[in-house]
């Protein structure tokens, strides 16, 4: 009982804030009408935002359904260095390569531009993806890919058409991972755009507690802070299983 | 019919004529190929890049100029810096320590499967969900005074009298910043050690309470030893994302009230485009990444 009550009282707390946000973003249904209107207009952060993720979750998983694959079942040179300089990503800390990495997209003319920062979201994502993609196409019964082969099909036609629906979990998995972390990293786009209609949602909802004169909107704030939130609640919840399966599976950054 | 193919299918794979098996050679390339491109262009890349910048005078704007070793001789004069690896390391200590003893409750109270455990489970993981940016804006506004909830709640409950400053001096703004990090980050980590509770075998726990344990030698003799791979995760984790964290201070504090919350990161990120040295800031880049890899590599030795 004193169990039932503690743990109802902690969900609560832990259920407290996202209620409250909700709530005083709808208090007023107008602090959404503004917020749609601050800076370039929500919609075009929205689009970027959505554009974003949607080239971080196809860059990462053909990527890592590529990749996977070769390192599942291929021997080529070098393929151990690879795999490891791939894995050395998770040891090297995120926010230390981001100056060079500014450096370097303006070097492929890349800078301020969201394809170049979903490129970088690709490589970040890439270890776990890869590690994820790589278990499940081993997990594959050799046979299956085989009998293709002897009927006459590439690799290719194999891969393309009966292993990639065998990898299906692994595939909505790495892509969920994708999405989340690109649609809410804020370091990244704060360091690598530098133009505001090129913003995401973090950063450009941020900007609006970092403008110079008048009051910051309260009320505003939170409708912001709804909009970037409420697909990843509802995102999580409908895909909860692949997301606690994704992590149980070990690779995982924090 | 399956078994002929099966047959067939082994004898291609692996008596398969040199021709055949230089082609998978090239193929397997192939297939890996994107991934060499992207960890070769941007992180082998950008790894040599940091040191190279680090090595020279490297404006924001114009021509970069060899000057080693000025920029990491001039790391122990800058001030903000020193002050700052000894904010951050404070906050790690604290965050850490909080972090996996609240995470460790939570996983133990939700360990075992029962009716309704999964709600609470949902409960305390679903701030994982939200984004850390939308979390720090979350409770900048739930912590104002004039608007959010929490003064009059604290009023109405009798616990304060006047509203408090929570991020307005620098004890009070590392506390919220903690209590966000706890909100967040708590339900992410019971995750990492819900796994290690139930690797468990069951029978372990059935030997113990037949040989007449209690409670809490079950959970010294038994729990934490066997939960420690899992723990040890967690303390890296931990370690690692507090040691850089920028986030919760850059939005929720803005390094505020006098410098008090400036982490290491945010050091780099206000030299690089602040000061516009991206030379100095490389070269705490590589400071932070042979220390944090130099910790790194230690923590997994004496944790395992």
């Amino acid at each position: 009982m004193t169990r039932a009550i503690t743990l109802s009282a902690l969900a609560v707390l832990f259920l407290f804030p996202l209620v409250w946000s909700g709530w005083a973003s709808l208090e007023d249904p107008s602090n959404y009408l503004e917020m749609a209107r601050f800076g370039e207009g929500v919609g075009t952060y929205a689009a970027n935002s959505v554009l974003v993720s949607f080239m971080t979750v196809a860059g990462t998983l053909v990527v890592s359904a590529l990749g996977g694959y070769a390192f599942a079942r291929f021997d080529f040179p070098g393929k151990n260095l690879l795999f490891l300089a791939t894995l050395a990503i998770l040891m090297v800390p995120y926010a230390t390569i981001l100056i060079p990495l500014y450096v370097l997209l303006g070097y492929l003319g890349l800078q301020n531009s969201l394809a170049g920062l979903s490129l970088v979201f690709v490589m970040f994502q890439l270890p776990f993806a890869l590690f994820m993609m790589r278990n499940a196409f081993e997990a594959i019964p050799r046979e299956l890919e085989e009998a293709a082969l002897v009927d006459g099909c590439g690799t290719f036609r194999a891969f393309s058409r009966i292993l990639l629906h065998a990898v299906r979990p692994a595939l909505v998995t790495v892509g969920l991972f994708a999405f989340l972390a690109s649609w809410n990293d804020f370091f990244a786009p704060l360091i690598l755009l530098n133009d505001g209609s090129s913003f995401t949602l973090p950063v450009a909802v941020v900007s609006m507690t970092q403008r110079t004169f008048g009051a910051i909107d309260y009320g505003m704030l939170q409708a912001g802070v709804m909009v970037m939130a409420v697909p990843c609640l509802i995102l999580f919840i409908l895909l909860q299983r692949h997301y606690v399966r994704g992590f149980m599976s070990g690779a995982l950054r924090g | 019919m399956t078994l002929t193919l099966r047959r067939a299918g082994r004898r291609a794979a692996h008596s398969a004529p040199p021709a055949r098996r230089h082609s998978r050679k090239v193929q397997g390339w192939l297939y890996a190929a994107p991934t060499a491109v992207i960890v070769g262009v941007l992180f082998l890349a950008p790894l040599a890049l940091v040191v190279w910048m680090s090595l020279h005078r490297w404006p924001l704007l114009g021509p970069a100029r060899f000057n080693a070793p000025e920029n990491y001789t001039k790391i122990a004069d800058n001030p903000l810096f020193v002050d700052a690896v000894l904010f951050t390391l404070k906050y790690t200590a604290i965050t850490t320590v909080l972090l996996s003893s609240v995470a460790l409750g939570l996983a133990l109270l939700v360990q075992e499967r029962r009716p309704g455990v999964g709600f609470f489970r949902t409960a305390f993981f679903l701030p994982g969900a939200v984004g850390f940016a939308a979390a720090a804006l979350l409770f900048y506004g739930m912590l104002n005074n004039d608007f959010g909830p929490i003064d009059p709640i604290l009023r109405d409950l009798g616990v304060i009298d006047e509203p408090v400053k929570w991020i307005g001096t620098p004890n009070m703004a590392l506390f919220s910043t903690i209590v966000l990090v706890l909100w967040r980050f708590a339900g992410f980590n019971m995750l990492i050690l819900l796994t290690g509770l139930q690797a468990i075998p069951v029978e372990v726990y059935e030997a113990a309470r037949s040989d007449g344990a209690n409670r809490l030698q079950i959970f010294t003799k038994i729990t934490l030893p066997l939960l420690r791979p899992t723990l040890a995760l967690m303390l890296i984790l931990s370690v690692t994302g507090s040691l850089l964290a920028f986030d919760q201070f850059f939005i929720f504090t803005n390094g505020g009230p006098d410098n008090s919350t400036v982490s290491m990161v945010m050091v780099v990120y206000r030299d690089a485009f602040f000061r516009f040295d991206l030379g100095g800031a490389a070269a705490l880049s590589v400071v932070l990444l042979v220390g944090l890899v130099g910790l790194n590599t230690l923590m997994m030795r004496r944790l395992r």
